[in-house]
């Protein structure tokens, strides 16, 4: 018992004489990578892919040849300035809580005549294949660079996804047991070298949650929060929710809502 | 017999109150989140009818999942010595009965990160072989500086503790069934999933366990 | 493949015009093996040129080393709203893309 006790405190001993050279290791890894940040910041492509963005949103277009330009996020029939930051909300009109590509593709389904089916089939872009959402949703998202994120979630059906997005990040599933929580419910980790934000604050939300839609750099390609949200499921090991359904608003509603107050810095870029 | 309908309903206040929350092993009040059944509900309906049902057994939830998520993470200390033992119970060793391996093929398991991706998006091709990942959480092999800290790190594990068979047991087990010996924690249950069979935990178990594995050659 | 066209962003500012040009190519450095083992050729941009009305204010030489799908970003003296910022690549295959954008 003694012996094993011993043991156990000269592990201890052991262990932190040698973390100590394991944090000169991390720092300079940590300042390297912060030097390739600076380096991708200097030109952000999806200011290109907000110019196409800003072309559809004026492009009378779809069965019924109208433009977009009367589509209501929660600010009024039109108003871009500061609606991405204040989504998911709930609508009246479609008595739901709606994010911006939900809501964007049911003014592209009312206003302009195109059918649910079609836009959805294909609903992120890949190589040869561009997505007319993700363009439409970084303009939308650009006029909400330098507003607060603001998703108070009071009203009550609002409210009710707020709990449901809380319990869809704590849900355990799948053959690796993960859930959100396991990488993103504690503070200062990070996966290999990918520092991991803890969404359950208001720090780690709001760094997150500022930054999209976002081009990664890795994918060549613009990505929207639905688009975040359904691969990290895909890494998990889950099959993937459907586009635009309630589990991944929900999850939406939480994040934003835990972000509230964060000043958003958007279209971002990112590995 | 207002007075008995007010202390009734008095009671039944505090009642529902104790019920709804408890101290998780940290002292944190946890209050049970009151929308599980209709969440439960909505996150079973994100998915596709047509999915295949193999892909869909994904989605179920043992009983210690269940628990680790209403108590996000932290459940109280008699549901956690319970959540241990099952865990423990479940553990299964390979069928040579040797629990360490060959610390070069421990090697391979540890840095591979695929296989198991279902799904539309980026499915894994069939027999993709499935791979520990261990560096996506801890630091193994001092050469290997792209690794995660959302574990410990595992550099010198066998130095550290010495070679013995009670510590080569403990590995394969922690590998194994991790709930074993520390109820919900982030650590996937290798053995339970068969994410790894036996054999190759015990692979696993060399490359940490192993003198000659680089983990504890500096 | 035929490629997509370019996305170019032109803007004057006191009198200096940015340009912002998203390429989109392969850009296959040829050092790569496929899940077969075999090579994937190589096929990137060699030169790329860009003019401001008739006149060239960029030529440029592209290499292996640049990444899928280029970033392009450079600024030259002068341009007025409306002019034409015209842009050529060409690569390994002696395939080759002209797009144009105006100066917004």
């Amino acid at each position: 018992m003694i012996q094993g006790l011993t043991r156990i405190l000269v592990g201890i001993a052991v262990a932190t004489a040698f973390s100590s050279g394991a944090l000169a290791q991390d720092n300079k890894v940590a300042e390297e990578l912060a030097k390739y940040r600076e380096a991708l910041a200097d030109g952000n492509p999806a200011d290109l892919f907000e110019v196409k963005g800003e072309g559809l949103w004026a492009e009378k277009r779809g069965p019924k040849n109208a433009s977009l330009e009367q589509c209501d996020f929660g600010l009024g029939p039109g108003k871009l300035d500061g609606a991405y930051a204040q989504l998911p909300k709930y609508f009246k009109d479609t008595n739901k809580v709606m994010d911006v590509e939900s809501r964007l593709v049911h003014c592209m389904v009312t206003l302009q005549g195109f059918k649910q089916e079609d836009l959805t089939k294909d609903w992120f872009s890949k190589p040869g294949r561009e997505s007319d959402i993700e363009a439409l949703v970084t303009f939308i998202g650009a006029k909400s660079n330098g507003k607060p994120i603001n998703v108070p979630a009071t009203h009550p059906a609002e409210k009710k996804m707020y709990q449901i997005g809380e319990y869809v990040f704590y849900r355990r599933s799948g053959p690796q047991d993960f859930s959100c929580a396991i990488c993103h419910g504690q503070d200062g980790k990070r996966i290999r070298l990918q520092d991991l934000g803890n969404l359950t604050t208001k720090e780690g939300a709001g760094t997150a949650m500022k930054s999209w839609p976002s081009y990664r750099v890795s994918q060549g390609a613009v990505w929207t929060m639905e688009r975040r949200l359904i691969d990290c499921m895909r890494q998990a090991r889950f099959p993937e929710p459907k586009y635009l359904s309630d589990s991944i608003i929900a999850l939406q509603v939480y994040l934003q809502k835990n972000a509230t107050g964060t000043v958003m810095e958007t279209p971002g870029i990112k590995r | 017999m207002m007075k008995k309908l007010l202390i009734a309903a008095l009671c039944a206040g505090l009642a529902q109150t104790v019920l709804a929350e408890e101290k998780a092993a940290s002292g944190k009040l946890v209050t049970k989140n009151p929308v599980t059944a209709e969440a439960e509900k909505v996150f079973r309906d994100s998915f596709r009818i047509d999915n295949p049902k193999y892909w869909m057994q994904r989605v179920e939830q043992d009983e210690a999942m269940k628990l680790c998520g209403q108590y996000k993470d932290n459940p109280p200390t008699a549901l956690r010595q319970k959540i241990e033992l099952a865990q423990k119970a479940s553990i299964r060793y390979p069928v040579e009965g040797k629990l360490i391996g060959n610390w070069k093929e421990g090697e391979k398991i540890v840095a591979h990160g695929r296989g198991g991706h279902v799904g539309f998006i980026q499915p894994d091709k069939p027999m993709t072989p499935r791979g520990g990942n261990c560096y996506a959480c801890h630091e193994l092999d001092k050469k290997e500086v792209a690794y995660g800290t959302i574990g410990p790190s595992l550099h010198n594990f066998g130095k550290i503790r010495g070679y013995s068979d009670d510590i080569v047991k403990y590995a394969y087990d922690k590998v194994y069934n991790s709930n074993a010996f520390n109820a919900c924690t982030n650590m996937p249950r290798f053995g339970l999933h068969n994410w790894l069979t036996p054999e190759e935990i015990t692979h696993v178990v060399a490359f940490i366990m192993d003198p000659e594995s680089p983990v504890n050659k500096d | 493949m035929a490629a997509n066209p370019m996305k170019i962003r032109a803007s004057n500012k006191e009198g200096v015009t940015e340009v912002k040009v998203l390429i989109s190519h392969e850009m296959e450095t040829g050092q790569r093996k496929d899940a077969a083992g075999a090579i994937v050729p190589a096929w990137f941009i060699t030169e790329l040129t860009a003019k401001h009305n008739d006149k060239v204010v960029l030529t440029s030489e592209f290499g292996p080393s640049v990444s899928k799908n280029p970033y392009l970003a450079f600024k030259f003296k002068g341009g007025t709203k409306g002019d034409k910022i015209v842009v050529t690549w060409k690569d390994t295959k002696g395939e080759t893309r002209t797009d144009e954008a105006a100066i917004a």
